[in-house]
């Protein structure tokens, strides 16, 4: 089973030489940190940077210069700055190659919720709508089950909706995932996770080939 | 040359009045207009609609006016991270228009340019959806969206001049310029006002012909809202 670290490492490996990558918060934002650094990557945040660099050394951080998760961030040469209409037009444009997001579940259509749960939590959608609307290639981050045990890879969402078939791959603690037109593939398996233990914790339909393979890193 | 400048916080606010539809830049807490935000609360005009990215914490940028109770509707695109505005939406006293935040920018700039109303596949086959016109083009659906109609536009910029034209620094851009032009009223509050001139108009971010009023803002206490740093060992 993989730590949030794990889970970032390995969708590390889908990006690619050239790509404009939109990383959503949480897990998303540690894939920055495994990135290989011979492969030249752009990350993009959608409050308006496009070349985001690692937090900055105590002492010079700027007011001025966050992320979408309204942490500090640095810049790298070659970056710029703009704002929110033009930001949304690179998302919806299609100009970003690679989203990455968090998700509270997706269904085995490839349908995504993740920003409202009745009732209980209300923060909005941000700029999630827009990127699933809009992004070819979407990874979605998270455990495969959520704190009460509930597998999150559903046949349906019983949550609001962000967007529809929409996500194309997911990357949990437990398992990789393809979104295909006959259900959940399995891709590969965490290190020292049975195929098994994944069948339990998916409650959509899971296709299983012959072989699984073990994630390499 | 002609000339926006007006003297302080006051006259930029002039004509304010209760239920009036509001337009606030900033994203989080970064890029907001402070000065007028305070002067907001000073006036106590109430049953405002404030459209914004972001509704501020408890008792900093917009959280303010929700302190007083002076906002009667939000429209935002994620309200996180502050507890009085949760109540206050879980109890009904504010009502809350959630919108996907690509589609507030474009609702501002669509103001600002002159449509309508314009499509977006943001939101489509989700609640944002429900009731609004959905079309399909080139074998995918949209969703048709207004422009906003708003009375005042308050906008934060880190220069600018007599003329209005602004310039913004890094990513408190923001949302500052899809809002200018996009209300009746523009105003403008900078960091450094500076005479005509001044400015290399290649420079300009927004010129000033999108802004009405501008004037010269005091004391930012550009407060950060989740301060991240390395060690310098790393």
């Amino acid at each position: 089973m993989l730590d949030k670290n794990g889970i970032a490492r390995r969708i590390a490996k889908e990006v690619k030489d050239g790509y404009y990558v939109n990383l959503g918060i949480g897990i998303p934002t540690l894939v920055a940190n495994f990135v290989r650094d011979d492969i030249s990557v752009e990350f993009q945040s959608e409050n308006g940077v496009l070349g985001m660099g690692p937090f900055p050394y105590e002492g010079e951080e700027d007011a001025d210069i966050i992320n979408a998760g309204k942490q500090t961030i640095t810049t790298l040469p070659g970056a710029s700055f703009f704002d929110s209409a033009l930001s949304f037009g690179m998302i919806r444009g299609k100009h970003v190659d690679l989203t990455i997001l968090g998700a509270l579940q997706v269904a085995e259509n490839g349908d995504i919720a993740n920003w409202k749960i009745p009732g209980k939590m209300v923060k909005g959608m941000g700029g999630a709508m827009d990127l699933v609307a809009s992004a070819e290639n979407i990874i979605v981050a998270m455990t495969h089950t959520n704190r009460a045990g509930r597998s999150k890879l559903l046949e349906e969402c019983t949550l609001p909706l962000t967007g529809v078939r929409c996500v194309k791959k997911i990357v949990t603690d437990l398992a990789v995932i393809e979104v295909t037109i006959h259900g959940f593939k399995l891709l590969e398996r965490a290190p020292g996770v049975s195929v098994q233990t994944i069948q339990e914790a998916t409650e959509g339909t899971l296709l299983i080939p012959e072989e699984v393979p073990e994630m390499v890193f | 040359m002609i000339k926006k400048t007006v003297e302080g916080v006051g006259p930029a606010l002039e004509g304010v009045k209760d239920g009036m539809t509001l337009m606030l830049g900033g994203f989080g807490l970064c890029g907001i207009p402070e000065n007028a935000i305070g002067e907001l609360v000073r006036l106590g005009v109430r049953d405002l609609t404030c459209i914004s990215n972001n509704a501020g914490v408890d008792d900093f940028g917009l959280g303010l006016l929700l302190q007083g109770h002076q906002i009667k509707k939000m429209i935002a695109s994620y309200v996180g991270e502050n507890a009085e505005f949760e109540r206050q939406m879980l109890s009904g006293e504010l009502e809350v228009e959630l919108t996907p935040q690509g589609t507030l920018a474009e609702k501002c700039r669509a103001a600002r340019s002159g449509f309508p109303a314009f499509y977006t596949p943001a939101g489509y086959g989700t609640e944002v959806a429900e009731g609004k016109e959905a079309r399909e083009f080139n074998g995918k659906m949209y969703v048709l969206e207004y422009a906003f109609e708003a009375d005042f536009s308050f906008v934060k910029a880190w220069k600018g001049d007599e003329a209005g034209n602004l310039i913004f620094k890094g990513t408190a851009r923001n949302f500052n310029p899809p809002m200018c032009g996009a209300a009746k009223i523009t105003v403008a509050e900078v960091e450094e006002l500076l005479p005509a001139g001044a400015l290399d108009p290649n420079e300009i971010h927004i010129p000033g012909i999108f802004v009405q009023r501008i004037f010269q803002g005091e004391g930012y206490e550009k407060r950060i809202e989740k301060r991240t740093v390395r060690s310098r060992e790393e």
